[in-house]
């Protein structure tokens, strides 16, 4: 029987590799293997199957999620791409929005396009806002451009005409010609990757798609060699940024939907738990080396977007990226990890951040070199962290070198004359960096329109869980759980993600001039677009979910509301402004509403799992632990409780208990840590 | 620990004022605040000093709004106001410079005690009058003008003030929802004050407001005293409406005191380019800002050490009820004469002359019923840009607003919004001015009416007649341009009608270079050719 689920989650440092077999999971992470990883993920892949002693054969599903398509963008060595625009447009891509991400620095750089000029082409062609033809295209001067990029060695094309989300005629007309002319090249159409209005974000996510799509499908075509080759013969899986799995032939086609699928897995985890047990609203905190990542998770779904930025290289401030419209799960990234370097500035203020020490020279307690005190240097100061075990005891830490590190870029500049001791620095760059990222937290959910209180924070991630309860703390949340195995939790997310593929399409409408059949109309050719994705691979009954992006007339910005059922004006009417309400409290009455764009989900059915536990209550009460400072996770049992202050120790990462906090486990093997005054 | 909840508290508030900031760009109706990013908010304690502003806007409202809180609360002192009043104004000397900028105040209470209060402006489309433009003789033709007022008393809305404003706009929804939208968003920031200091257990703002001004105001004195002491000169020459405006400035540097000083510039406009002292001393701050103390974040205690001063009767200190409308077109030239002048003290540090200020045309349709009939109405204000300055190290940056904080629209929103068709809009190659380090280029913008009708442009565009200048050997920017495409060249201020069938073509202006142009390293150089930059 091939009921083995095997997941693998390419990361720029490790390859993650979980085994899901008769009910348990096996881990192993093994070093990426950049200049062909595919490799790295078979030899990961051998050596779970060798533990468990299962076969290739009896692996019935592979679910993959890779960081290559991210990284190939902001290290920039994708394929040699032209864009091919509007005459008179040539320079939409770089042009962009206009203007500076920073009010203050005057040396601020614009992100550079993916594209650069010489490569940007145009053709004499014309449509309006209503997708009419003002100016024809003709097959020739599409011909004309095949020697330039013979040429220019050109590898990968991105096509994208001005109003092309309203009639994508003209962009399939020079992929018909192209593909006819060189076969070889890749081709990308702006209005089948992004059809929606506004000229540079769609060209710009055309093009960071066109500018990976040879490197991925090089790579998705090797590693299905070798797990043939392997003898894993079974449906094969990509899990995307929106959170679902797609086939891969779609995802060789549309590769710019894979980026940031390894953190989109933390939160189908978090989310999985949150079913689980019951968990109606959900904080997920992911914060490894460099960043932190949190995602609100409702009803146990994360929070979904349509835009995001690659390669936010100012301080992750928004606007210093590469902005692309693809539909991901919305997580706000800050750069706070174990890795943030802690300084005062020149107003005497303690800073960390966003600057990172990495894992090379790392922290400077890894006596690698590391002169920089970190995140890490003040959680060990604090005793946070246990030397001898720390990532499974493969790095010795220095506590003297953390201390000197602290004493001599923190506590000594801090407050001039007043003495400061090591002690306290460390405190204050625990408090820093966890006040960071409280506020960016609240500041995430206030964009959104949603409530902190009352959540659950689940934690995983290398250094999330020696921050967490901390952070509950400063948000005013009651609870933090810790899953077991939280070190691979991207990989044990994919396991639990649905197939899943996302349809968008811009169509403006007024409410008052609404045209219900024209909606059904489109709705039902979206429908057949995801329907074609994801049938076939599907094992469960399809899903659907719809929106409508809306806005009062004249509006510069869309809010995401669900379609009702029955999509005609009065029910979009009123759910529009249900949801405005909730995101801005007031409504503004006798003002028409228009819908700029729809998307549709196609999801299979999530195979139905009863809440295990609704409560962090065991079915028992186990040992109780007090006073002891540390505590070996892997010693604990259902029901056993740790009374802080202690530390949990684990192999890839420590759960902090503060004074005041009691941890306990409960039937799933999930840390509670939770006030103690409160039961 | 004090020291650490004191900063705990500064960082939430800077993420409460950005908050407000977000809330009122998302649910703004003009096109200008929505896509365009214009506006700003900021929090301040009672007695109307800012203790934080959001970083996205736009500097023009930087001093200014943070000036006017004290106006407001000169006209309604605190002890008067009770829970659920709002202040409104866009007097231009009482806010931020023109009709355009509506700025409201909400205090913020605690029971029934005042504990801060919080400002928005944004720009909204249309006051009435003669529309956004410079034509106008005095600040009367301009639109209408709300003095400082209760937008809501104890929660109940102005509807005679409502009304009033809706008779006397062009587009009333907008300018309604727009009010929605800037008391929205105060008091979203109230309401995150208020938990903020339920959190921190404290029952005010104070001492730590005292503390963030003081901190703030040192780290500012300690980086002027770093400044050689001196007084430091320059002066440029820009198109004006009708005739050239010449600004002078003497930056003086003492010990931790910096003053600017524009006395020697020229006087009052008899059309609406004037600039109010606030909207003056908002960009010449800023310009001082960009390379003194760009790390300590805004509020009254870092903007209190840099005076500004221009004399009465100059046309930046133009006082009522002079034509004010397009104060930008010359308020947005005051960065480049400060750095001017900073540049003798720092050198090295300073950007070179660029486009700077924003061309935003007004396009809309011929105004006779009959046109009407056959073309319905239309308006828009798409914002265009120039070229940077070079800065020291590296090229200017190409069609990007500086100093404005704005954003620029799509080509596809405003076709969708008009019936015109941008036929053109790219690099202008060649428009950057030569150096070591090359000025940003400008761009080419050919409009048309799709239907082939008329339409009129009202203009408010700098740097036609005289360019941006380049420093230590670099050469200018290429001036802008504004014509009819085969036809006459238009004037780069004002209002005129482009004629049926005819296509309007905009050039705007690159900015200066930095260093002598041979001695541009060659790979650049060959890299811009290939590239067609120049």
């Amino acid at each position: 029987m091939a009921d083995d689920r095997l997941a693998v989650d390419i990361g720029g440092t490790f390859t993650d590799v979980v085994l899901e077999t008769a009910g348990r999971h096996l881990t192993t992470k093994v070093l990426t293997t950049h200049a062909e990883p595919a490799a790295g993920v078979v030899s990961g892949i051998r050596q779970v199957l060798a533990r468990a002693n299962r076969k290739p054969a009896q692996v019935g599903v592979v679910l993959h999620g890779t960081t290559l398509a991210t990284n190939a963008l902001i290290e920039r060595r994708g394929a040699r791409t032209a864009l091919i625009t509007t005459e008179g447009h040539r320079d939409v891509l770089e042009m962009a929005f206009e203007n500076r991400f920073e009010q203050y620095d005057v040396n601020i750089d614009r992100p550079q396009p993916l594209v650069p000029r010489i490569w940007r082409l145009t053709l004499p062609e014309r449509l309006n806002a209503a997708g009419e033809v003002i100016s024809p295209l003709r097959p020739e001067a599409v011909r004309a451009l095949v020697p330039t990029l013979l040429d220019e060695g050109i590898e990968s094309v991105a096509v994208g005409f001005l109003h092309g989300y309203a009639n994508r005629a003209h962009e399939v007309l020079a992929r018909d010609v192209l593909s006819e002319a060189l076969a070889d090249l890749s081709i990308t159409l702006a209005s089948e990757v992004c059809p929606e209005i506004r000229e540079f974000e769609r060209f710009s996510t055309a093009c960071a798609n066109a500018y990976v799509k040879p490197l991925m499908s090089r790579y998705l075509a090797d590693l299905q060699q070798r797990l043939t080759n392997l003898g894993i013969a079974c449906p094969f899986l990509m899990m995307t940024s929106g959170g679902g799995l797609t086939s891969v032939p779609t995802a060789r086609e549309f590769p710019i939907r894979l980026v940031e699928s390894g953190p989109a897995g933390g939160a189908i985890l978090a989310a999985r738990i949150a079913k689980e047990l019951d968990l109606k609203r959900v904080l997920s905190l992911d914060m490894g080396g460099t960043t932190a990542k949190i995602c609100l998770i409702d009803d146990a779904t994360p929070q979904q977007s349509r835009t995001f930025e690659v390669d936010r290289s100012y301080r992750f401030r928004k606007g210093s990226g590469l902005p692309v419209r693809i539909p991901v799960i919305e997580m706000v990234e800050i750069g706070a990890g174990g890795g943030s370097i802690a300084s005062v500035d020149r107003l005497g203020r303690v800073q960390v951040g966003p600057h990172s020490a990495g894992s090379e020279p790392g922290p400077a307690c890894y006596g690698r070199g590391g002169e920089k005190p970190t995140v890490t240097d003040a959680d060990l100061v604090q005793g946070c962290l246990d030397p001898t075990h720390f990532a499974g005891g493969s790095i010795a830490l220095d506590t003297a070198a953390a201390e000197q590190a602290l004493e001599r870029e923190v506590a000594g500049p801090w407050r001039g004359e007043a003495t400061v001791e090591v002690a306290e620095a460390a405190l204050a760059i625990t408090e820093i960096v966890d006040e960071n990222m409280a506020a960016a937290a609240r500041a995430h959910a206030a964009e959104w329109g949603q409530e902190m209180t009352g959540r659950t924070l689940i934690a995983f991630g290398g250094a999330a869980p020696l921050h967490a309860a901390r952070l509950a703390r400063k948000l005013r949340l009651a609870a933090v759980l810790v899953p077991p195995a939280a070190g691979v939790g991207s990989a044990l997310g994919f396991l639990a993600a649905p197939i899943a593929f996302e349809v968008v399409r811009s169509r403006h409408m007024r409410l008052s001039s609404f045209d219900a059949a024209a909606v059904a109309a489109v709705l039902a050719e979206m429908r057949a677009e995801a329907r074609q994705v994801v049938e076939g691979v599907a094992q469960h009954a399809l899903e659907e979910s719809r929106t409508a992006y809306m806005r009062y007339l004249g509006q510069g910005y869309e809010v995401a509301v669900e379609v009702p059922e029955r999509a005609d004006a009065e029910a979009l009417r009123n759910a529009f402004d249900a949801t405005y309400a909730a995101l801005y409290g007031r409504l503004i009455e006798n003002l028409d509403v228009e819908v700029l764009s729809w998307t549709l989900t196609l999801r299979e059915a999530a195979p139905s799992t009863a809440p295990v536990a609704a409560t962090a209550a065991p079915a028992r009460n186990g040992r109780q632990f007090v006073g002891e400072s540390r505590v070996r996770r892997k010693t604990l049992g259902s029901g056993d409780c740790v009374v802080g202050p202690s530390t949990i120790v684990e192999d890839q990462t420590a759960v902090v208990v503060p004074a005041n906090f009691k941890a306990q486990v409960d039937d799933l093997g999930n840390l509670w840590v939770v006030s103690a005054e409160q039961s | 620990m004090n020291e650490i909840r004191n900063q705990l508290v500064w960082n939430r508030l800077l993420a409460i004022v950005e908050e407000q900031a977000q809330t009122l760009m998302r649910t703004a109706f003009s096109t200008v605040v929505r896509e365009a990013g214009d506006l700003s908010a900021g929090v301040f304690d009672t007695s109307g000093a800012m203790l934080a502003q959001a970083i996205t806007g736009t500097p023009g409202h930087v001093n200014a709004m943070a000036a006017s809180v004290g106006k407001f609360l000169a006209v309604y002192p605190l002890v008067d106001l009770l829970p659920g009043d709002v202040l409104i104004t866009n007097d231009p000397w009482d806010g931020t410079g023109h009709l355009n900028d509506f700025t409201v105040v909400t205090p913020v209470f605690d029971g029934s005690r005042p504990i801060a209060l919080f400002a928005a402006t944004s720009h909204i489309a249309d006051v009435g009058g003669r529309g956004f433009g410079p034509d106008a003789g005095e600040v009367f033709e301009e639109g209408l003008r709300v003095p400082i007022m209760k937008l809501f008393e104890r929660g109940v809305a102005n509807q005679s003030l409502m009304r009033l404003i809706a008779a006397n706009v062009r587009d009333p929804l907008v300018a309604e929802g727009d009010l929605h939208s800037l008391t929205a968003c105060n008091h979203s920031g109230g309401e995150q004050l208020l938990a903020m200091l339920r959190e921190f257990e404290m029952d005010g703002l104070q001492p730590t407001g005292r503390w963030i001004l003081e901190t703030s105001r040192r780290a500012m004195l300690e980086e002027i005293r770093a400044l050689p002491d001196g007084v430091y000169r320059h002066s440029m020459d820009v198109d004006g409406y009708d005739e050239p405006v010449h600004l002078a400035c003497v930056a003086t540097i003492a010990g931790d005191a910096i003053d600017i000083d524009f006395t020697g510039t020229s006087g009052l406009s008899p059309y609406g380019i004037n600039v109010p002292m606030n909207y003056t001393e908002a960009y010449a701050s800023f310009g001082v800002r960009c390379l003194v103390g760009n790390d300590v974040p805004n509020n009254a205690g870092s903007l209190a050490p840099v005076k500004v001063h221009a004399p009465a009767g100059c046309i930046l200190n133009a006082e009522f009820p002079a034509a004010v409308s397009a104060r930008h077109a010359i308020g947005q030239m005051l960065p480049d004469v400060v750095l001017g002048c900073l540049d003798q003290a720092l050198p090295g540090v300073a950007p070179a002359e660029g486009a700077s200020c924003i061309w935003n045309p007004v396009l809309r349709n011929v105004g006779s019923a009959q046109d009407n009939f056959a073309n319905p109405p239309f308006v828009i204000n798409p914002i265009f840009n120039g070229g940077t300055g070079a800065r020291p190290a590296k090229d200017g940056l190409s069609t990007t607003a500086f100093p404005s904080g704005v954003r620029t629209t799509p080509t596809e929103v405003n076709e969708v919004t008009a019936p015109l068709l941008i036929k053109r809009r790219e690099y202008r190659a060649g428009s950057g001015g030569g150096g070591t380090r090359r000025g940003g280029l400008g761009q080419v913008i050919e409009i048309v009416h799709a239907e082939g009708a008329p339409f009129v442009i009202s203009k408010m565009f700098d740097r036609i007649r005289y360019p941006a200048r380049g420093r230590g050997g670099g050469e200018p920017g290429a001036t802008g341009r504004v014509y009819i495409k085969d036809g006459a060249e238009l004037r780069g201020k004002g209002m005129d009608i482009v004629p049926a069938g005819a296509t309007l073509v905009m050039e705007t202006p690159g900015g200066g270079g930095i260093g002598n142009p041979e001695e541009r390293d060659l790979e650049l150089k060959n890299a811009d050719e290939k590239a067609g930059l120049i």
